[in-house]
């Protein structure tokens, strides 16, 4: 029977095997490096700013419900509405009601994972409902029917070949290999979309407490489009992308930018304070604000990974991340990937099903190193593999680790073992790489070392003499 | 109807009540003190500005030269115009979208095209096919070579980021050195009414969603430029 | 000084060349080595599994053996990391907290105590050839070992090294990771071993034996000519 962890070595062996795919996901993130570090090298002190960003989450996460309110009652003080949606049946039942009532026909969306997360298009097209993504990464894998990619960059993936093939079956256009082209092909089409939509739908990057607004980053500048043209905005957020002060912009933004894309500061980082207000020339009638929760107050009560809320999904870690690099995002089964997903996924999703996430890292800590908000990702792994070990112990692995803490409390024991092992290691030799080798996940693929003939123990015994 | 809001308010606080979390580990012991903040902590961190005008105005005109953004230097609103009607006839404009505000009715005098006023409302598809947006802006950052509009500033919401090339007009005096003074600035003006719209816009529309590659004018404009006046 | 040579399990068994290059180092220093014998394992593979009880069993033994030690130092930089960093977890709210986070303290990887506790980055030693520099993880990331190992071979007199383009991107190895998801870790150990053969190095060294273990390991699987050394075989020849 397939669970999520055996699909995870399904699909991490297929991509695995794939050279050509994972040098050009490696060749895509190569520019990314060179970038980000030219830009953090701008910051006067880059790891100040993270320690100030850090300490600015902790502040308001501690203090979320506090923060929240003021959120709330400054942003309706303008007009908008706030819903608060406990899980993500609620957040679309909102969505699809507002529409409904609104006698809405077509949607356009920019990017926001949230919406990934609650499969709000699925529910909207079922409903009748025109769903465009205006984002040109996730416009792609939309009409590619897949996934986003990656948090930050949906169809990375991608070759210009594939992409162009795409828009000529879906679209009608011509074949081209030019970017540029492909772009414009794009930009065409939605042009028409943002004009004649009825509803925008955006994500938030951060929602300011202190004056109440929401703001949305971006280069390309469709979101600034779906919340321009439409006579209803809706926008999405988990409840931990609160920040409290305005003044916090100052260093999310160029963070962000950073951290995310290598850009001091993206393109377009726009604040919204409300829909329309009286006397504005242009804007959303109305406003509202989905207010997400779907479980992220149970990481907010695991009082060690709360931090993991401080997530701005800039994706520098799925960048950095080796096991990314070399398994895609494909692999990981879930909307949030990388390290920073399979941290948080086991809350969001259920630890028992979630867990091999976790397992499935080499712990080398790029991750940590690089999150602007000083995450303490790795560690996380290690947590939530003693909590799934606690709550889900692997009965061969129990045994198995049984086994050796008894052989290693007990150093007589080991020293024997050892003995024992360099005995059968010749027995190992002749079955080396078959199916028979117990050892042939590693000899697969690399050389098993020989046991030395007698250990450092044995000869210092020897050369040394007597107990210490 | 918002249930859901106590439900949340409640997880909240019983997720937060005697359940304290580790504080993250900080090599700047300032920096605790500052998260208690007085706005300026951040300052400490980002990237340096000079103090005089002509460095930040040469800061500006750096960055946002490396932006692709277009920056002219001139030193009155006549010049101004002769750089705008070059703009228009090397480009062919036959339409352009502005608003009425400070130095954008100056600039216009005698342009010579049809022109969509946002400020009273506009059709979409009138606004859709102006070649170009004339607009103010709220100040220039010298920080980061962006500039910052609002709805007052820009004509609502639209007009700087539909039309494909977008025109800024603003003074020296405008400019300000960072993202901090943007919003120092901003709380100064509108106090607690804010509008409904404020962007900070750096550099002309982009995308490298195809191998990673840039290209210029995804969705918003692909050229932005910014006429300067000393 | 007298120095407490921790010995991991798998140096112990399959690299003691390692350990004795140690003693031999800080010997010549003039320094006193002492090795424990009732050592046997940090505890790394059960606690990185989540089995931390049974790894408190193993760890104890760490504890005791170590109890009277003045200064312990390991060549390696996980099995380091796990007693400098993971103890005081590990045994958080246990009636031997105290000890862990005294053992903690007095524990050092091998290039950072010659290079911070002993201030020595010149040991005399002499090896000729093209060495390239694998960072193990835990070392660079829990421990902050990055200029001590490059301080140290820049005084080997003959010894060019080149840096990868790579040096700091994990091997793959991760301890049961490396069986567990063989895959991946073999893609990893293959990007590792790509950027060390681009520096036309003939030696690769790392201060971490199981990172060498997985590379080595792929490396002659390949039939290559690359040699891969400890820092400690590196610092002990003459």
């Amino acid at each position: 029977m397939a669970t999520q962890a055996s699909d995870f070595q399904t699909l991490s062996r297929r991509y695995t095997a794939d050279k050509p795919f994972r040098a050009f996901i490696q060749k895509a993130l190569g520019g990314y490096y060179t970038k980000r570090d030219e830009n953090k090298a701008n910051f006067r002190d880059w790891q100040g700013a993270r320690d100030l960003a850090a300490e600015t989450k902790y502040e308001a996460v501690n203090h979320l419900d506090k923060y929240l309110l003021e959120f709330e009652q400054k942003i309706t003080a303008r007009g908008a509405k706030v819903f608060w949606a406990p899980n993500a049946e609620a957040a679309r039942d909102y969505i699809l009601k507002i529409a409904k009532e609104n006698g809405v026909r077509s949607i356009i969306k920019s990017k926001t994972m949230t919406s990934e997360e609650i499969h709000l298009n699925d529910a909207l097209e079922k409903q009748g409902f025109g769903v465009f993504e205006s984002d040109l990464g996730e416009y792609i894998v939309q009409l590619r029917k897949e996934a986003p990619f990656h948090l930050v960059f949906p169809a990375m993936h991608l070759t210009r070949g594939q992409i162009s093939d795409l828009f000529q079956k879906e679209l009608g256009s011509e074949a081209t290999d030019e970017p540029e082209r492909l772009t414009m092909i794009a930009r065409d089409v939605m042009r028409r979309k943002y004009c004649e939509a009825d509803m925008g739908i955006s994500g938030t990057n951060f929602a300011v407490a202190e004056t109440g607004m929401i703001s949305i980053t971006e280069n390309e500048g469709n979101a600034r489009l779906t919340t321009s043209l439409p006579r209803i905005h809706v926008a999405l957020l988990g409840i931990e992308k609160v920040l409290p002060r305005l003044e916090d912009l100052s260093l999310f933004l160029p963070m962000l930018a950073t951290a995310g894309a290598g850009q001091t500061m993206t393109c377009y980082n726009t604040m919204y304070a409300g829909p329309r207000q009286p006397g504005e020339p242009d804007g959303p009638e109305q406003m509202h604000i989905v207010l997400l929760d779907n479980r992220r107050t149970e990481l907010l009560a695991d009082a060690e990974q709360r931090d993991a809320l401080g997530c701005i999904r800039c994706g520098a870690c799925l960048n950095v991340c080796p096991i990314f690099k070399n398994v895609g995002g494909y692999s990981y089964g879930t909307t949030y990937g990388g390290p920073i997903g399979s941290v948080i996924t086991p809350h969001l999703r259920g630890l028992k099903d979630w867990k091999h996430l976790s397992a499935a890292s080499s712990l080398c800590g790029a991750c940590t190193e690089a999150c602007p908000v000083k995450i303490d990702l790795h560690h996380h792994l290690l947590q939530n593999r003693r909590n799934g070990a606690k709550a889900a112990p692997n009965p061969l692995e129990k045994i198995t680790f049984g086994g050796f803490s008894m052989m290693m409390g007990r150093p007589a024991l080991y020293r024997l073992a050892a003995g024992l092992g360099r005995i059968f290691q010749p027995l190992q030799g002749l079955v080396n790489g078959t199916i028979l080798d117990p050892l042939r996940a590693w000899t697969g693929s690399r050389k098993f070392p020989k046991l030395a003939s007698t250990s450092f123990h044995e000869q210092w015994r020897k050369e040394r003499g007597g107990r210490k | 109807m918002n249930g859901g809001r106590s439900i949340i308010l409640n997880r909240i606080r019983e997720a937060l009540r005697n359940n304290p979390a580790p504080r993250p580990h900080t090599s700047h012991s300032q920096t605790e003190a500052a998260a208690g903040h007085n706005g300026h902590a951040q300052r400490e961190w980002l990237p340096q500005v000079g103090t005089t005008l002509p460095e930040q105005i040469d800061l500006f005109a750096k960055i946002s030269e490396g932006l692709r953004t277009e920056c002219h230097r001139v030193p009155t609103i006549e010049a101004a115009r002769e750089v705008l009607a070059k703009l228009s006839a090397e480009s062919g404009w036959k339409k352009i979208g502005s608003h009425s505000h400070h130095d954008t009715d100056s600039l216009l005098q005698g342009i010579g095209l049809p022109v969509v006023r946002t400020e009273k409302g506009y059709a979409i598809d009138d606004l859709e096919s102006c070649d170009a947006g004339v607009t103010g802006c709220e100040v220039l950052v010298a920080q980061t070579g962006g500039i910052m509009v609002s709805v007052e500033t820009a004509g609502g919401r639209a007009l700087s980021v539909l039309p494909p090339h977008h025109v800024v007009i603003a003074r020296t005096s405008q400019m300000v050195p960072d993202l901090t003074a943007a919003f120092e600035h901003v709380k100064r003006k509108y106090g607690k009414q804010f509008p409904s719209f404020l962007s900070f816009i750096t550099g002309p529309s982009r995308t490298g969603d195809i191998e990673r590659i840039l290209v210029l004018g995804a969705h918003g404009p692909k050229r932005l430029t910014v006429l300067l006046i000393d | 000084m007298r120095i407490s040579l921790f010995v991991p399990c798998f140096v112990d068994q399959l690299y003691p060349n390692v350990a004795w290059s140690v003693v031999r180092v800080f010997e010549g220093l003039g320094h006193e080595v002492v090795f424990p014998e009732n050592q046997s394992c940090c505890g790394q593979p059960p606690f990185n599994s989540g089995y931390w009880d049974e790894a408190r069993s193993a760890a104890r033994v760490t504890m005791k053996a170590f109890r009277d030690a003045e200064v312990v130092v390991g060549p390696s930089g996980s099995c380091v990391t796990m007693i400098k960093v993971f103890y005081p977890d590990l045994f958080k709210g246990e009636p031997d907290e105290l000890e862990a986070r005294e053992l903690a303290a007095k524990t050092h990887e091998f290039s950072s105590f010659l290079v911070n506790v002993l201030g020595v980055t010149d040991v005399g030693a002499k090896f000729d050839g093209k060495v390239t520099f694998h960072d193990g993880c835990h070392g660079l990331r829990e421990l902050g070992v990055k200029s001590e190992p490059r301080a140290l071979l820049a005084n080997v007199k003959g010894l060019e090294l080149v840096e990868m383009d790579q040096a700091e991107t994990c091997c793959g190895f991760g301890g049961t990771f490396a069986v567990k998801y063989a895959p991946i870790s073999t893609a990893m150990d293959e990007v590792k071993c790509a950027s060390i053969l681009q520096t036309g190095a003939g030696t690769v060294v790392s201060n971490d034996s199981s990172c060498l273990m997985q590379i080595r390991g792929m490396l002659e699987k390949e039939g290559s000519a690359i040699r891969s050394l400890h820092l400690a075989e590196i610092l002990a020849s003459k």
